[in-house]
């Protein structure tokens, strides 16, 4: 079996936001060699039918993520905190508007 | 056999998650099997896009008008762009594209045998169009909902992007039903020619298909061949009907019942000689690849892999 060669050009995350004030959201992966190149493929890849207005470039290994194993270690201090949503308190009938 | 008992945890919790309809991510533990599977199956698909441009490439310099040669180019641009896609969701498991590619080269890997069949007259666009990105798009819309995330992410963009070939392929088609005799005979002889061919895209019967059960279970297939098949059947044959072309199969019947076509035998025959390498257009589909990329020519393979 042929092995990896490592000759591929880095990889970077793209992102786009698809009107003026939506998130910013990720859309996939390209490669290129610098940061020029990399927003013109982005381009080319991800916005052919005008589905955003603004692109991020974040070179993939920048990014810092969790791993899904680690779930409910990580995100358990929002577990036991009910408080933190309004249903948590308690409104007499006939209290409107809030 | 797996058995509850003999199953690691790490397996038993991504069981449980493919249970409960969870995506599975590229950082998530998965099976080897598993992977292996999904690097087989994408990067196939990968491959299909990029081959796949090479029938249609053959008619951008004989397009009949200038709205015809634009929407060809645009098809065939979004075809690479969805072999990019493709290879971008396949290289989070670990391989590079240029190892797909090599294995692609070497024979190890394979792209969709319709690719293998020859682009005659330019009915056939239109034929390839509406029958053959029609049948992948059946295909591709049940895998929006295959259980790895970045080729199901794939999946929703390129749905999104095919549902323009297969009506530019339909309309090629209408108006050549429209045109003259002359006309109406190329667009049924491209049916001839394309429809069963089409219908091998599912690849073979349930129960003779070697992967259905194990990716079904996996839910990297959501749905099986022969489903997908009919679903395919059932929406096109009335398209054929609307604008007068006949369905090359005489033993094709119609149940009033289930509002459902029953086709004939499919020559499995043909489909497993392409598959091995006899099509007609196997030898120069995958020599025109080598040639544009290949490895004496560095300067065009890295300008590919950036496109």
């Amino acid at each position: 079996m042929s092995e990896n060669k490592n000759d591929q050009l880095p990889l970077w995350e793209v992102f786009i936001q698809k009107s003026n004030g939506a998130p910013i959201k990720h859309a996939g992966s390209i490669h290129a060699s610098d940061k020029e190149m990399a927003l013109q493929n982005a381009r080319d890849i991800y916005t052919r039918r005008n589905e955003g207005r603004l692109l991020w470039l974040v070179p993939s290994n920048a990014i810092v993520a969790t791993v899904i194993e680690d779930e409910a270690d990580f995100f358990d201090p929002a577990d036991d905190k009910i408080y933190r949503h309004p249903s948590f308190y308690e409104v007499p009938d006939g209290v409107t508007n809030i | 056999m797996d058995t509850v008992e003999n199953m690691s945890p790490e397996l038993l919790a991504f069981e449980a998650r493919l249970a409960k309809d969870e995506v599975i991510e590229p950082k998530d533990w998965m099976p080897a099997d598993y992977a292996k599977t999904l690097l087989r199956q994408i990067s196939q698909h990968a491959h299909s896009e990029v081959i796949g441009m090479q029938p249609e490439g053959n008619w951008v310099l004989r397009a009949p008008t200038f709205r015809a040669k634009k929407i060809l180019l645009a098809k065939i641009q979004d075809e690479g762009g969805h072999g990019l896609y493709l290879y971008s969701a396949a290289e989070t498991l670990g391989m590079d594209r240029s190892q797909m590619i090599d294995q692609l080269h070497e024979g190890k890997a394979k792209y969709s045998s319709i690719f293998n069949y020859p682009a005659l007259n330019w009915a056939d666009i239109g034929a390839i169009g509406w029958l053959v990105d029609g049948a992948a798009i059946v295909n591709q819309v049940s895998l929006q909902r295959t259980s790895f995330g970045p080729y199901a992410r794939a999946m929703v963009r390129i749905c999104m992007e095919e549902s323009f070939h297969q009506r530019q392929g339909y309309e090629i088609m209408v108006r050549m039903m429209r045109g003259n005799e002359a006309q109406r005979q190329m667009a049924q002889d491209a049916m001839n020619r394309w429809w069963w061919p089409a219908l091998m895209m599912f690849g073979p019967h349930d129960k003779d298909s070697a992967h259905t059960q194990q990716s079904m279970k996996w839910k990297i297939k959501r749905q099986s061949n022969d489903v997908l098949r009919q679903r395919f059947v059932d929406k096109t044959i009335p398209q054929a009907h609307f604008i007068g072309l006949n369905v090359p199969d005489p033993d094709l019947k119609y149940d009033e019942e289930t509002k459902s076509y029953q086709i004939g035998e499919i020559n499995w025959d043909e489909f497993n000689q392409v598959i091995r390498g006899n099509g007609f257009c196997n030898h120069a589909r995958l020599s025109h690849h080598k040639k544009r990329i290949g490895k004496e020519s560095g300067y065009v393979r890295l300008q590919l892999h950036t496109l």
